[in-house]
């Protein structure tokens, strides 16, 4: 051996690069979630559900683009697609936001990420907006394959497509608010029990337990209760909002479309609210 | 302009030192009480039974939970109110499990080290490399729900080290281990503890085992300060011999005591103070010329029961040793 040669040290390294802070460990936080909502990084098993209902939900939108392209009618609009689609996104929360939120309580993974740089608000809310992001992904991405197939169809030229897109806009806009709605609703279910099967039927019950109510204020005589008989329940009022924004005829609300709106965001709200609560309490076991 | 240079050394500061820090959860539960203690970097076992308020100390270290009262530093710093800055140069093991059994442990601790704030590809190598230190290189990709309790444990500690802290603060990490598995876990941490450089609080509720990798020792009971003290000034303090006979062991210890040796009854043990090589000699020729069977004659290191002989009656709780040094004069 030369008395130039070099030890290699294999012993332990310390960290001199960048420390970034809450800001970068938020958004990888909110990025894991994403991934984690479409089984990314995670086993094949855990692929399959959101793959399928993506893939259910974009077969749909490719149907609708052929018809349209062959026959030249539109089926269905963009708004008309969202609402469509929205029973898919209802089971798409139910099965994801468990494996969002509960997962993490049932392993005990939270104080790891409380003795970070993550306050339990940051998790609530890059869970919050990585769920948000996976439905509006969900029900916004296929209609991207409608816009292509309606903006190439056009016979109107720049004007057909800017027409086109202000249609996309709209349908876009429809998503993010189912979105918004369902997520909220289904993280803050899935984050009061550890057990997966109990979130995804908890949230399901949270859909289904207020539509007799709907349907019983729907047939009453007064026109007001009738009208606003889709308020009581999540996707009612998604609905509502919809038929006041973009008039998608799915339910009647009569002149009472600000109060859908208003209700929407008090629910959206209350619901963010009750699961920052929620995790305060966690955070401090 | 003239501007005031800062002192070439920052001031020493220790690594944690509390003031009448107090912990009340309500009206009758009291965690933490009145405990005042100061620790300087090295290897450091916090030893108390269950409930002791082993867990409520590093919570309020973590910044988890405020105190009631009095305060606490950590590197000179509050972490109620410095969290972040606390935060970054502390890893966490905690007791209970805390691992997702679907992802693997490569995928988990990089995940991890992100959320401490390290780039993308940093957090990566470092994952790895903390999972090499820990002996998990070779099986870092596969799900951590097939890991054994021992593989786990490592996952959890690779994790308390991926962000490079000052301080690592271990819950029970010997939990659920079998010995084989202590050991190991045992010596990792001394190795942390010596070569890494990096500090390291070690909470038990057997004193025998963090005794014989730490520098110092804080003993708590029902949230009150027990003993705090360096094991280094005790290194001097002799040894004990544990002596095991199956019979006649008070006709041994009469011989032993003609024989100038003192030894003291615990139970079904004898105690010798180790003051020469020879003893082992001495007392082996008497067994032998009792004729007596002799089970088991062994080393132990006395000085650490020593810490807890006061008070007594509190420090015969603590651990299982503590009770064998009382006897021990």
């Amino acid at each position: 051996m030369s008395v130039d040669s070099v030890i290699h040290d294999i012993g332990y390294q310390r960290y001199t690069g960048p420390r970034l802070g809450r800001g970068y460990a938020f958004r990888s936080l909110f990025l894991h979630g994403l991934r984690t909502a479409y089984g990314l990084g995670r086993p094949a098993k855990a692929k399959i559900f959101p793959w399928s209902v993506a893939t259910i939900v974009a077969a749909v939108a490719v149907v609708l683009t052929a018809i349209r392209a062959q026959t030249g009618e539109q089926v269905l609009s963009y708004v008309q697609y969202t609402e469509q689609m929205g029973l898919m996104a209802i089971l798409y929360v139910a099965i994801v936001a468990p494996e969002l939120v509960s997962r993490d309580l049932r392993s005990g993974v939270l104080p790891l990420y409380f003795t970070r740089a993550l306050s339990a608000t940051d998790y609530a809310l890059a869970k919050l907006g990585a769920l948000v992001c996976a439905v509006w992904l969900l029900l916004g991405g296929p209609q991207l394959i409608m816009f292509f197939g309606g903006a190439f169809g056009t016979d109107d030229g720049a004007k057909g497509v800017w027409n086109e897109f202000v249609d996309l806009l709209a349908g876009q806009v429809y998503a993010g608010i189912h979105a918004v709605v369902f997520a909220s609703l289904a993280l803050l279910v899935a984050s009061l029990t550890g057990k997966r099967a109990f979130a995804a039927g908890g949230i399901v019950a949270a859909y289904l337990m207020t539509l007799p109510i709907v349907g019983i204020l729907s047939v009453t005589d007064s026109q007001a209760a009738r009208d606003l008989a889709g308020v009581v329940s999540p996707a009612g009022l998604v609905q509502g909002v919809g038929q006041w924004f973009f008039d998608t005829d799915a339910i009647e609300v009569g002149d009472y479309g600000p109060v859908y709106g208003v209700v929407a965001v008090a629910f959206v709200a209350g619901c963010a609210t009750l699961l920052l609560g929620r995790y305060r309490k966690v955070a401090t076991r | 302009m003239p501007r005031l240079a800062p002192p070439p050394y920052p001031r020493r500061v220790p690594l944690i030192a509390t003031q009448s820090l107090t912990k009340k959860y309500n009206a009758r539960v009291t965690a933490l009480d009145d405990l005042t203690v100061t620790v300087e970097p090295g290897v450091i076992g916090l030893v108390g039974a269950n409930g002791a308020g082993k867990s409520t100390l590093i919570k309020i270290l973590l910044g988890l939970l405020p105190p009631t009262s009095g305060q606490a530093r950590v590197f000179g710093l509050d972490p109620t109110v410095d969290t972040a800055a606390v935060r970054a140069r502390v890893g966490y093991m905690p007791e209970h499990d805390c691992l997702p059994p679907d992802l693997s442990a490569a995928e988990f601790v990089t995940h991890l080290g992100r959320i401490s704030g390290l780039p993308r590809t940093a957090a990566r190598e470092r994952a790895s490399e903390a999972l090499r230190h820990v002996g998990l290189y070779e099986e870092r990709y596969r799900q951590i729900g097939g890991y054994s309790t021992g593989m786990k444990q490592r996952v959890k500690l690779a994790q308390a080290l991926v962000h490079d802290p000052d301080l690592l603060l271990l819950d029970e990490p010997t939990n659920g281990l079998d010995p084989a598995g202590r050991d190991a876990m045992l010596g990792l941490i001394h190795r942390i503890g010596t070569e890494f450089g990096i500090s390291v609080v070690v909470c038990s509720h057997l004193l025998g085992e963090v005794e014989r990798i730490c520098d110092s020792l804080v003993a708590i009971d029902g949230g009150r300060l027990l003993r705090s003290a360096q094991l280094s000034a005790m290194t001097t303090a002799t040894d004990v011999l544990v002596v095991e006979v199956s019979e006649g062991m008070a006709e041994l210890a009469r011989r032993l005591a003609d024989l100038g040796i003192q030894a003291r009854q615990d139970g079904r043990l004898l105690l010798v103070a180790l003051e020469s090589d020879d003893t082992y000699d001495r007392i082996l020729a008497a067994v032998a010329e009792l004729d007596l069977p002799l089970h088991r004659l062994d080393q132990r290191r006395h000085h650490v029961a020593e810490l807890f002989r006061t008070p007594a009656a509190q420090g015969a709780q603590v651990g299982g040793s503590a009770s064998e040094a009382a006897h021990v004069r």
